[in-house]
């Protein structure tokens, strides 16, 4: 990453219409694969969810780029309707929270912020890596993002595919048990299409 | 007397409303704690609702705490990131309780006007009830 690039209000908002775009793309697929391990609206709700970001954000524009992530959050944990909702919004509200008011901040600064909201999402869902969860997606991405947004685009999208073969120990996955192996988690598949979506704005698409 | 509010926090809302009239009627014609269903989405759906939830306690919020019972996943999550955020009253608190029974405890206990930590004491110790 360049140390000197600086990440302001305006890249914040082209990584929300670039998460809005790909999960109108995606809804479809993301509420498929939470047919047969969950109630089968994942899609459905992250699109009623950045919908809603996307109208909160043009209504009233946020200026900086830890109140656009804020807004954000709150916005997804009140009109998702899932356990992605909280998640999510723990998510941004957290890191937009550890960028306080800020005009522009630096890539280091914006992954930090970052590892502090998936440690929020980890500490509020109560998930540990390898549990098929969104985390396995979250996790290695971030800790990628030390070296581009394309890195980690592309560890997120390696974490979701690596829960296939896990048994589901959080969520209604998990009452499934073993029933629940050989399916790709879908809050997973979804955490890596936001990242991969932060790619889009920061230039470094696919 | 301001007692104890209590707030059911489903899925479903019909479920919601129904555990919160079992838990009134099972209280008995002195049960005077407020009561208050969060069930479902805004758009009548099943899922989980801040707004219902953030309405609920507010409806029953007397300022001597409000005790929320969920019932799984979104609903233990939204309520969770609604308390981090402080956007519920003050003197708000999920409980740790089984939905249907633990209702019951906390507006039988509620009524008699006790405290918040007794109302949560209460719903909580409903875990303890061993069935067979």
């Amino acid at each position: 990453m360049g140390a000197l690039t600086v990440r302001d209000t305006q890249f914040f908002r082209r990584w929300m219409a670039a998460a809005a775009d790909v999960v109108r793309r995606e809804a479809a697929r993301l509420t498929e694969l939470d047919s047969p391990i969950g109630d089968a609206d994942h899609g459905s709700n992250l699109l009623r969810g950045f919908t809603a970001v996307e109208s909160a954000l043009a209504s009233e524009p946020p200026a900086t780029p830890g109140a656009l992530l804020q807004l954000t959050g709150r916005t997804l944990i009140s009109t998702v309707g899932g356990a992605s909702g909280p998640l999510y919004g723990t998510l941004f509200r957290r890191a937009g929270k550890e960028l306080g008011e800020a005009a522009e901040v630096s890539d280091e600064q914006l992954r930090a912020a970052l590892q502090v909201g998936v440690d929020a999402v980890a500490q509020l869902g109560g998930a540990a890596p390898g549990d098929k969860t969104m985390l396995d997606a979250l996790l290695p991405g971030v800790a990628a993002l030390a070296t581009s947004y394309r890195a980690a685009a592309d560890a997120a999208e390696q974490g979701a595919l690596a829960t296939v073969p896990m048994q589901a120990r959080k969520g209604r996955a998990s009452y499934l048990g073993e029933r629940s192996i050989g399916h790709q988690d879908p809050g997973a598949t979804s955490s890596a299409l936001l990242l991969g979506a932060l790619a889009d704005a920061a230039g470094e698409g696919s | 007397m301001s007692t104890v509010g209590v707030v059911l926090v489903s899925h479903s809302a019909e479920v919601a409303q129904s555990v919160a009239r079992l838990a009134q009627g099972l209280a008995g014609a002195g049960a005077t704690a407020r009561v208050a269903a969060a069930g479902g989405t805004a758009g009548g759906e099943l899922g989980t609702s801040s707004e219902l939830i953030l309405a609920a306690a507010r409806e029953v919020d007397q300022g001597a705490g409000v005790a929320l019972l969920v019932d799984l996943g979104s609903a233990v999550l939204t309520v969770k990131a609604l308390l981090e955020d402080e956007e519920l009253p003050a003197g708000s608190r999920l409980v740790d309780a089984p939905f249907v029974e633990g209702a019951v405890a906390a507006v039988v206990t509620a009524s008699t006007g006790a405290d918040l930590d007794a109302v949560v004491a209460a719903a909580g110790e409903a875990y303890a009830y061993r069935k067979v």
